[in-house]
């Protein structure tokens, strides 16, 4: 018997969860510019999500899928995207969308159950989060099938969770998107639990990541909480994908530190201890330790930082509260192009319930 | 004017016409290129338009419908081949949770101009799951359109229409009429509207309600019926969402009957929305029960008992004159 194929998956990690170097760090990384921006980031997205779900738990948003712990891949993938690279995003990706522009008042309406959410103008040519787990992979190869047939140098970048692993969608697309050499880079946010289900009943397979081996594509894994690997795994593939050489999958290992979403509680199906040690090795407290000891983040620096953040979000909150509510015929109007003759006697009907006196007048 | 062509050349002719006409359109799916499909109905695409606008895909259904809302997001206009309604199943959450919702969902930021163009029905003799008829499945989601020819001019003119259109198109083609006349089909370019029924014969005792394959049947029960002194009016619906229900009320209006044909199962068929419209709406005009000349409620069966399954032009004629009869 010989050996017809080989292959390996790499792991890709420089800060170690104690914020100390573990190999020499790319040159970037000597410079306090990005690294700071990425701290600052994470902590703005962190306080955001606090907010978000005292909001959820006040009756003020609806069901909320927390970002607590997929910070550090958040904040990279917004650094590195350029604008007209293309988001097709799942619906743990809202600090990345508001990275890309997307203002807060609009990421709140969405949370708040307004479609409004999505409909923002700076969210150009993203797509909108797709909650169908894995569907979005397959709109992203498409996605990267329109720039390659228009012969356009930019990339296109889609997360997904583990569990999507286990999807046809996913699989579909990975192998499509070899088989054309597109320019789309896959990340999977790997937290370690699709609701109540572990990693380790998803697939037997060792890595995610090698499930690029079977479609042809690049695959590596890389620690999630660790932006400067995180950086370093996510230029590669854009620069893959922008210069024609294919797609990437991602695997990026991080914990979701949450519940799913607030109507989720992980207590019942995960230990403390488990979660306990997870925080041990979040994104922000290790990047944190590291500016420390390099002198690029201070105490003074931190509190400034917080109440500024503190500041942002109130005002984000303030401007969505204020948003008055969408015209009830924005629930057919947006159906097509043209309203078909069909549907006008139900549109005028809507209307009328929704008057003073009508059925539905709230 | 070009010679007499079939249904599958119109829609061959109307896919080199548009494409030709609009670069944005791309051709994707299985056996679509090299190949020309299996139906032939891509043939020769390829050839003149490049490997970048008619894409050999993976054999993969829900990739197919996949790819295609991302390539629509962009601004192509795909339009993606299943090769068979049976295999169409696949790619239903993609159709229905993204290609018919997108343009909602993101209040019109983004919207998905794709064609899914699939071959539909029985009574070619085919492989279990390729002849089965669910257009109701489709008919069901609001954001879609689904569109049947039974004509090779029709055939011509629906399909640039849902090339065209800015939503996603479910574009069925019955497949036992592809080949089964030939008229002559001009390449002028011009579209149908996606929303009218069409009066294919007129007549004031009775109308007669169906679409796709089952208008061949329709049409002969109409001519035998003549035969017996009775004046079909024969209505093909084409566009099953939306329905042009008041051409159909307005025929009902003149004639006080009506009998629906279809292929599909009877239950929660296209067929039941039209009976029922024409309770709400029609009620005073009927002298006579709807009736319904359908598949059973039951598999559409492989091929050797598929004539116990289809209706045919005698049960058309019975039920024409029960309805008839009925005091």
């Amino acid at each position: 018997m010989e050996t017809v194929f080989q292959a390996q998956i790499s792991y890709n990690q420089f800060l170690s969860a104690a914020g100390t170097p573990l190999q020499a760090l790319p040159e970037w990384a000597g410079k306090p510019d990005i690294l700071v921006r990425y701290y600052r980031n994470m902590v703005q997205l962190r306080q955001l999500d606090n907010k978000i779900i005292a909001l959820q738990r006040t009756g003020q948003m609806g069901t909320y899928a927390s970002l607590l712990g997929a910070e550090a891949i958040e904040v990279v993938l917004g650094e590195l995207m350029l604008s007209d690279d293309v988001l097709v995003p799942y619906y743990r990706n809202h600090g990345l969308q508001m990275l890309r522009g997307l203002p807060l008042a609009d990421m709140l309406s969405y949370w708040g159950g307004d479609e409004r959410g999505s409909a923002s103008a700076t969210m150009a040519q993203d797509f909108p989060n797709a909650v169908p787990i894995a569907t979005q992979a397959l709109h992203a190869a498409g996605v990267a099938t329109a720039i390659k047939i228009r012969g356009e140098k930019r990339a296109v970048v889609t997360v997904c969770g583990d569990g999507a692993t286990s999807k046809g969608d996913f699989l579909e697309a990975l192998n499509v998107a070899g088989a054309w050499q597109l320019p789309v880079v896959f990340v999977v946010n790997n937290n370690q639990w699709a609701i109540s289900v572990p990693r380790s009943l998803q697939s037997a397979a060792a890595t995610l990541a090698q499930k690029a081996i079977g479609a042809g594509i690049r695959g590596e894994q890389v620690d999630g909480n660790d932006v400067i690997a995180l950086h370093e795994s996510v230029t590669e593939a854009l620069k893959h994908a922008r210069e024609g050489k294919g797609p990437t999958l991602i695997e990026a290992i991080s914990y979701r530190l949450s519940d799913h979403t607030t109507a989720d509680d992980a207590t019942r199906y995960r230990s403390n201890e488990e979660l306990k040690a997870a925080w041990e090795r979040e994104p922000i407290k290790r990047l944190q330790t590291f500016l420390h000891t390099q002198g690029w983040w201070d105490e003074v620096q931190e509190t400034a930082w917080q109440k500024e953040v503190a500041q942002i979000i109130q005002q984000g909150l303030d401007s969505f509260l204020q948003r008055p509510p969408q015209p009830v015929e924005d629930l057919i109007d947006y159906l097509y192009a043209e309203l078909p003759d069909a549907l006008k006697e139900q549109r005028e009907q809507l209307i009328r319930n929704a008057q003073p006196g009508g059925n539905h007048h709230e | 004017m070009s010679d007499a062509i079939t249904m599958v050349e119109a829609i061959n002719l109307a896919l080199h016409s548009e494409m030709q006409r609009d670069d944005s359109v791309i051709v994707l799916g299985e056996d679509v290129g090299v190949n020309g499909g299996v139906f032939r109905a891509t043939v020769g695409l390829r050839e003149t338009f490049g490997i970048k606008r008619v894409l050999d895909t993976p054999l993969a259904e829900t990739m197919i419908a996949g790819l295609s809302v991302g390539m629509a997001a962009q601004g192509l206009k795909p339009v993606a081949e299943i090769q068979f309604m049976g295999f169409i199943f696949p790619t239903m959450e993609q159709i229905i949770c993204h290609a018919a919702r997108l343009r909602h969902r993101t209040r019109g930021r983004l919207h998905c101009p794709m064609v899914l163009r699939v071959p539909f029905g029985g009574g070619i003799h085919a492989p279990e799951h390729h002849s089965e008829s669910t257009e109701a499945l489709f008919a069901h989601i609001p954001g879609l359109r689904v569109v049947i020819p039974s004509s090779p001019k029709r055939a011509y003119g629906l399909l640039l229409a849902a090339i065209r259109n800015p939503d996603p198109v479910i574009f069925m083609e019955p497949k036992r009429i592809y080949r089964l006349n030939a008229q002559t089909v001009e390449d002028n370019g011009e579209a149908l509207p996606l929303d009218s029924c069409y009066t294919l014969r007129e007549g004031a005792d009775i109308t007669l309600v169906s679409w796709g394959a089952m208008i061949k049947e329709t049409l002969e029960a109409a001519d035998l019926l003549a035969q017996q002194g009775v004046s079909c009016e024969v209505i093909d619906v084409v566009t099953l969402n939306p329905i042009d229900h008041e051409t159909i009320l307005a025929s009902v209006a003149k004639t006080g009957r009506c009998v629906i044909i279809h292929e599909a199962p009877k239950s929660c068929a296209v067929g039941a929305e039209i009976s029922a419209t024409l309770g709400e709406r029609g009620l005073l005009s009927l002298q006579a029960p709807v009736a319904r000349v359908t598949g059973y409620d039951t598999i559409m069966p492989y091929y050797r008992m598929e004539n116990h399954y289809l209706p045919n032009t005698a049960d058309i004629v019975e039920a024409v004159t029960a309805t008839l009869e009925f005091s």
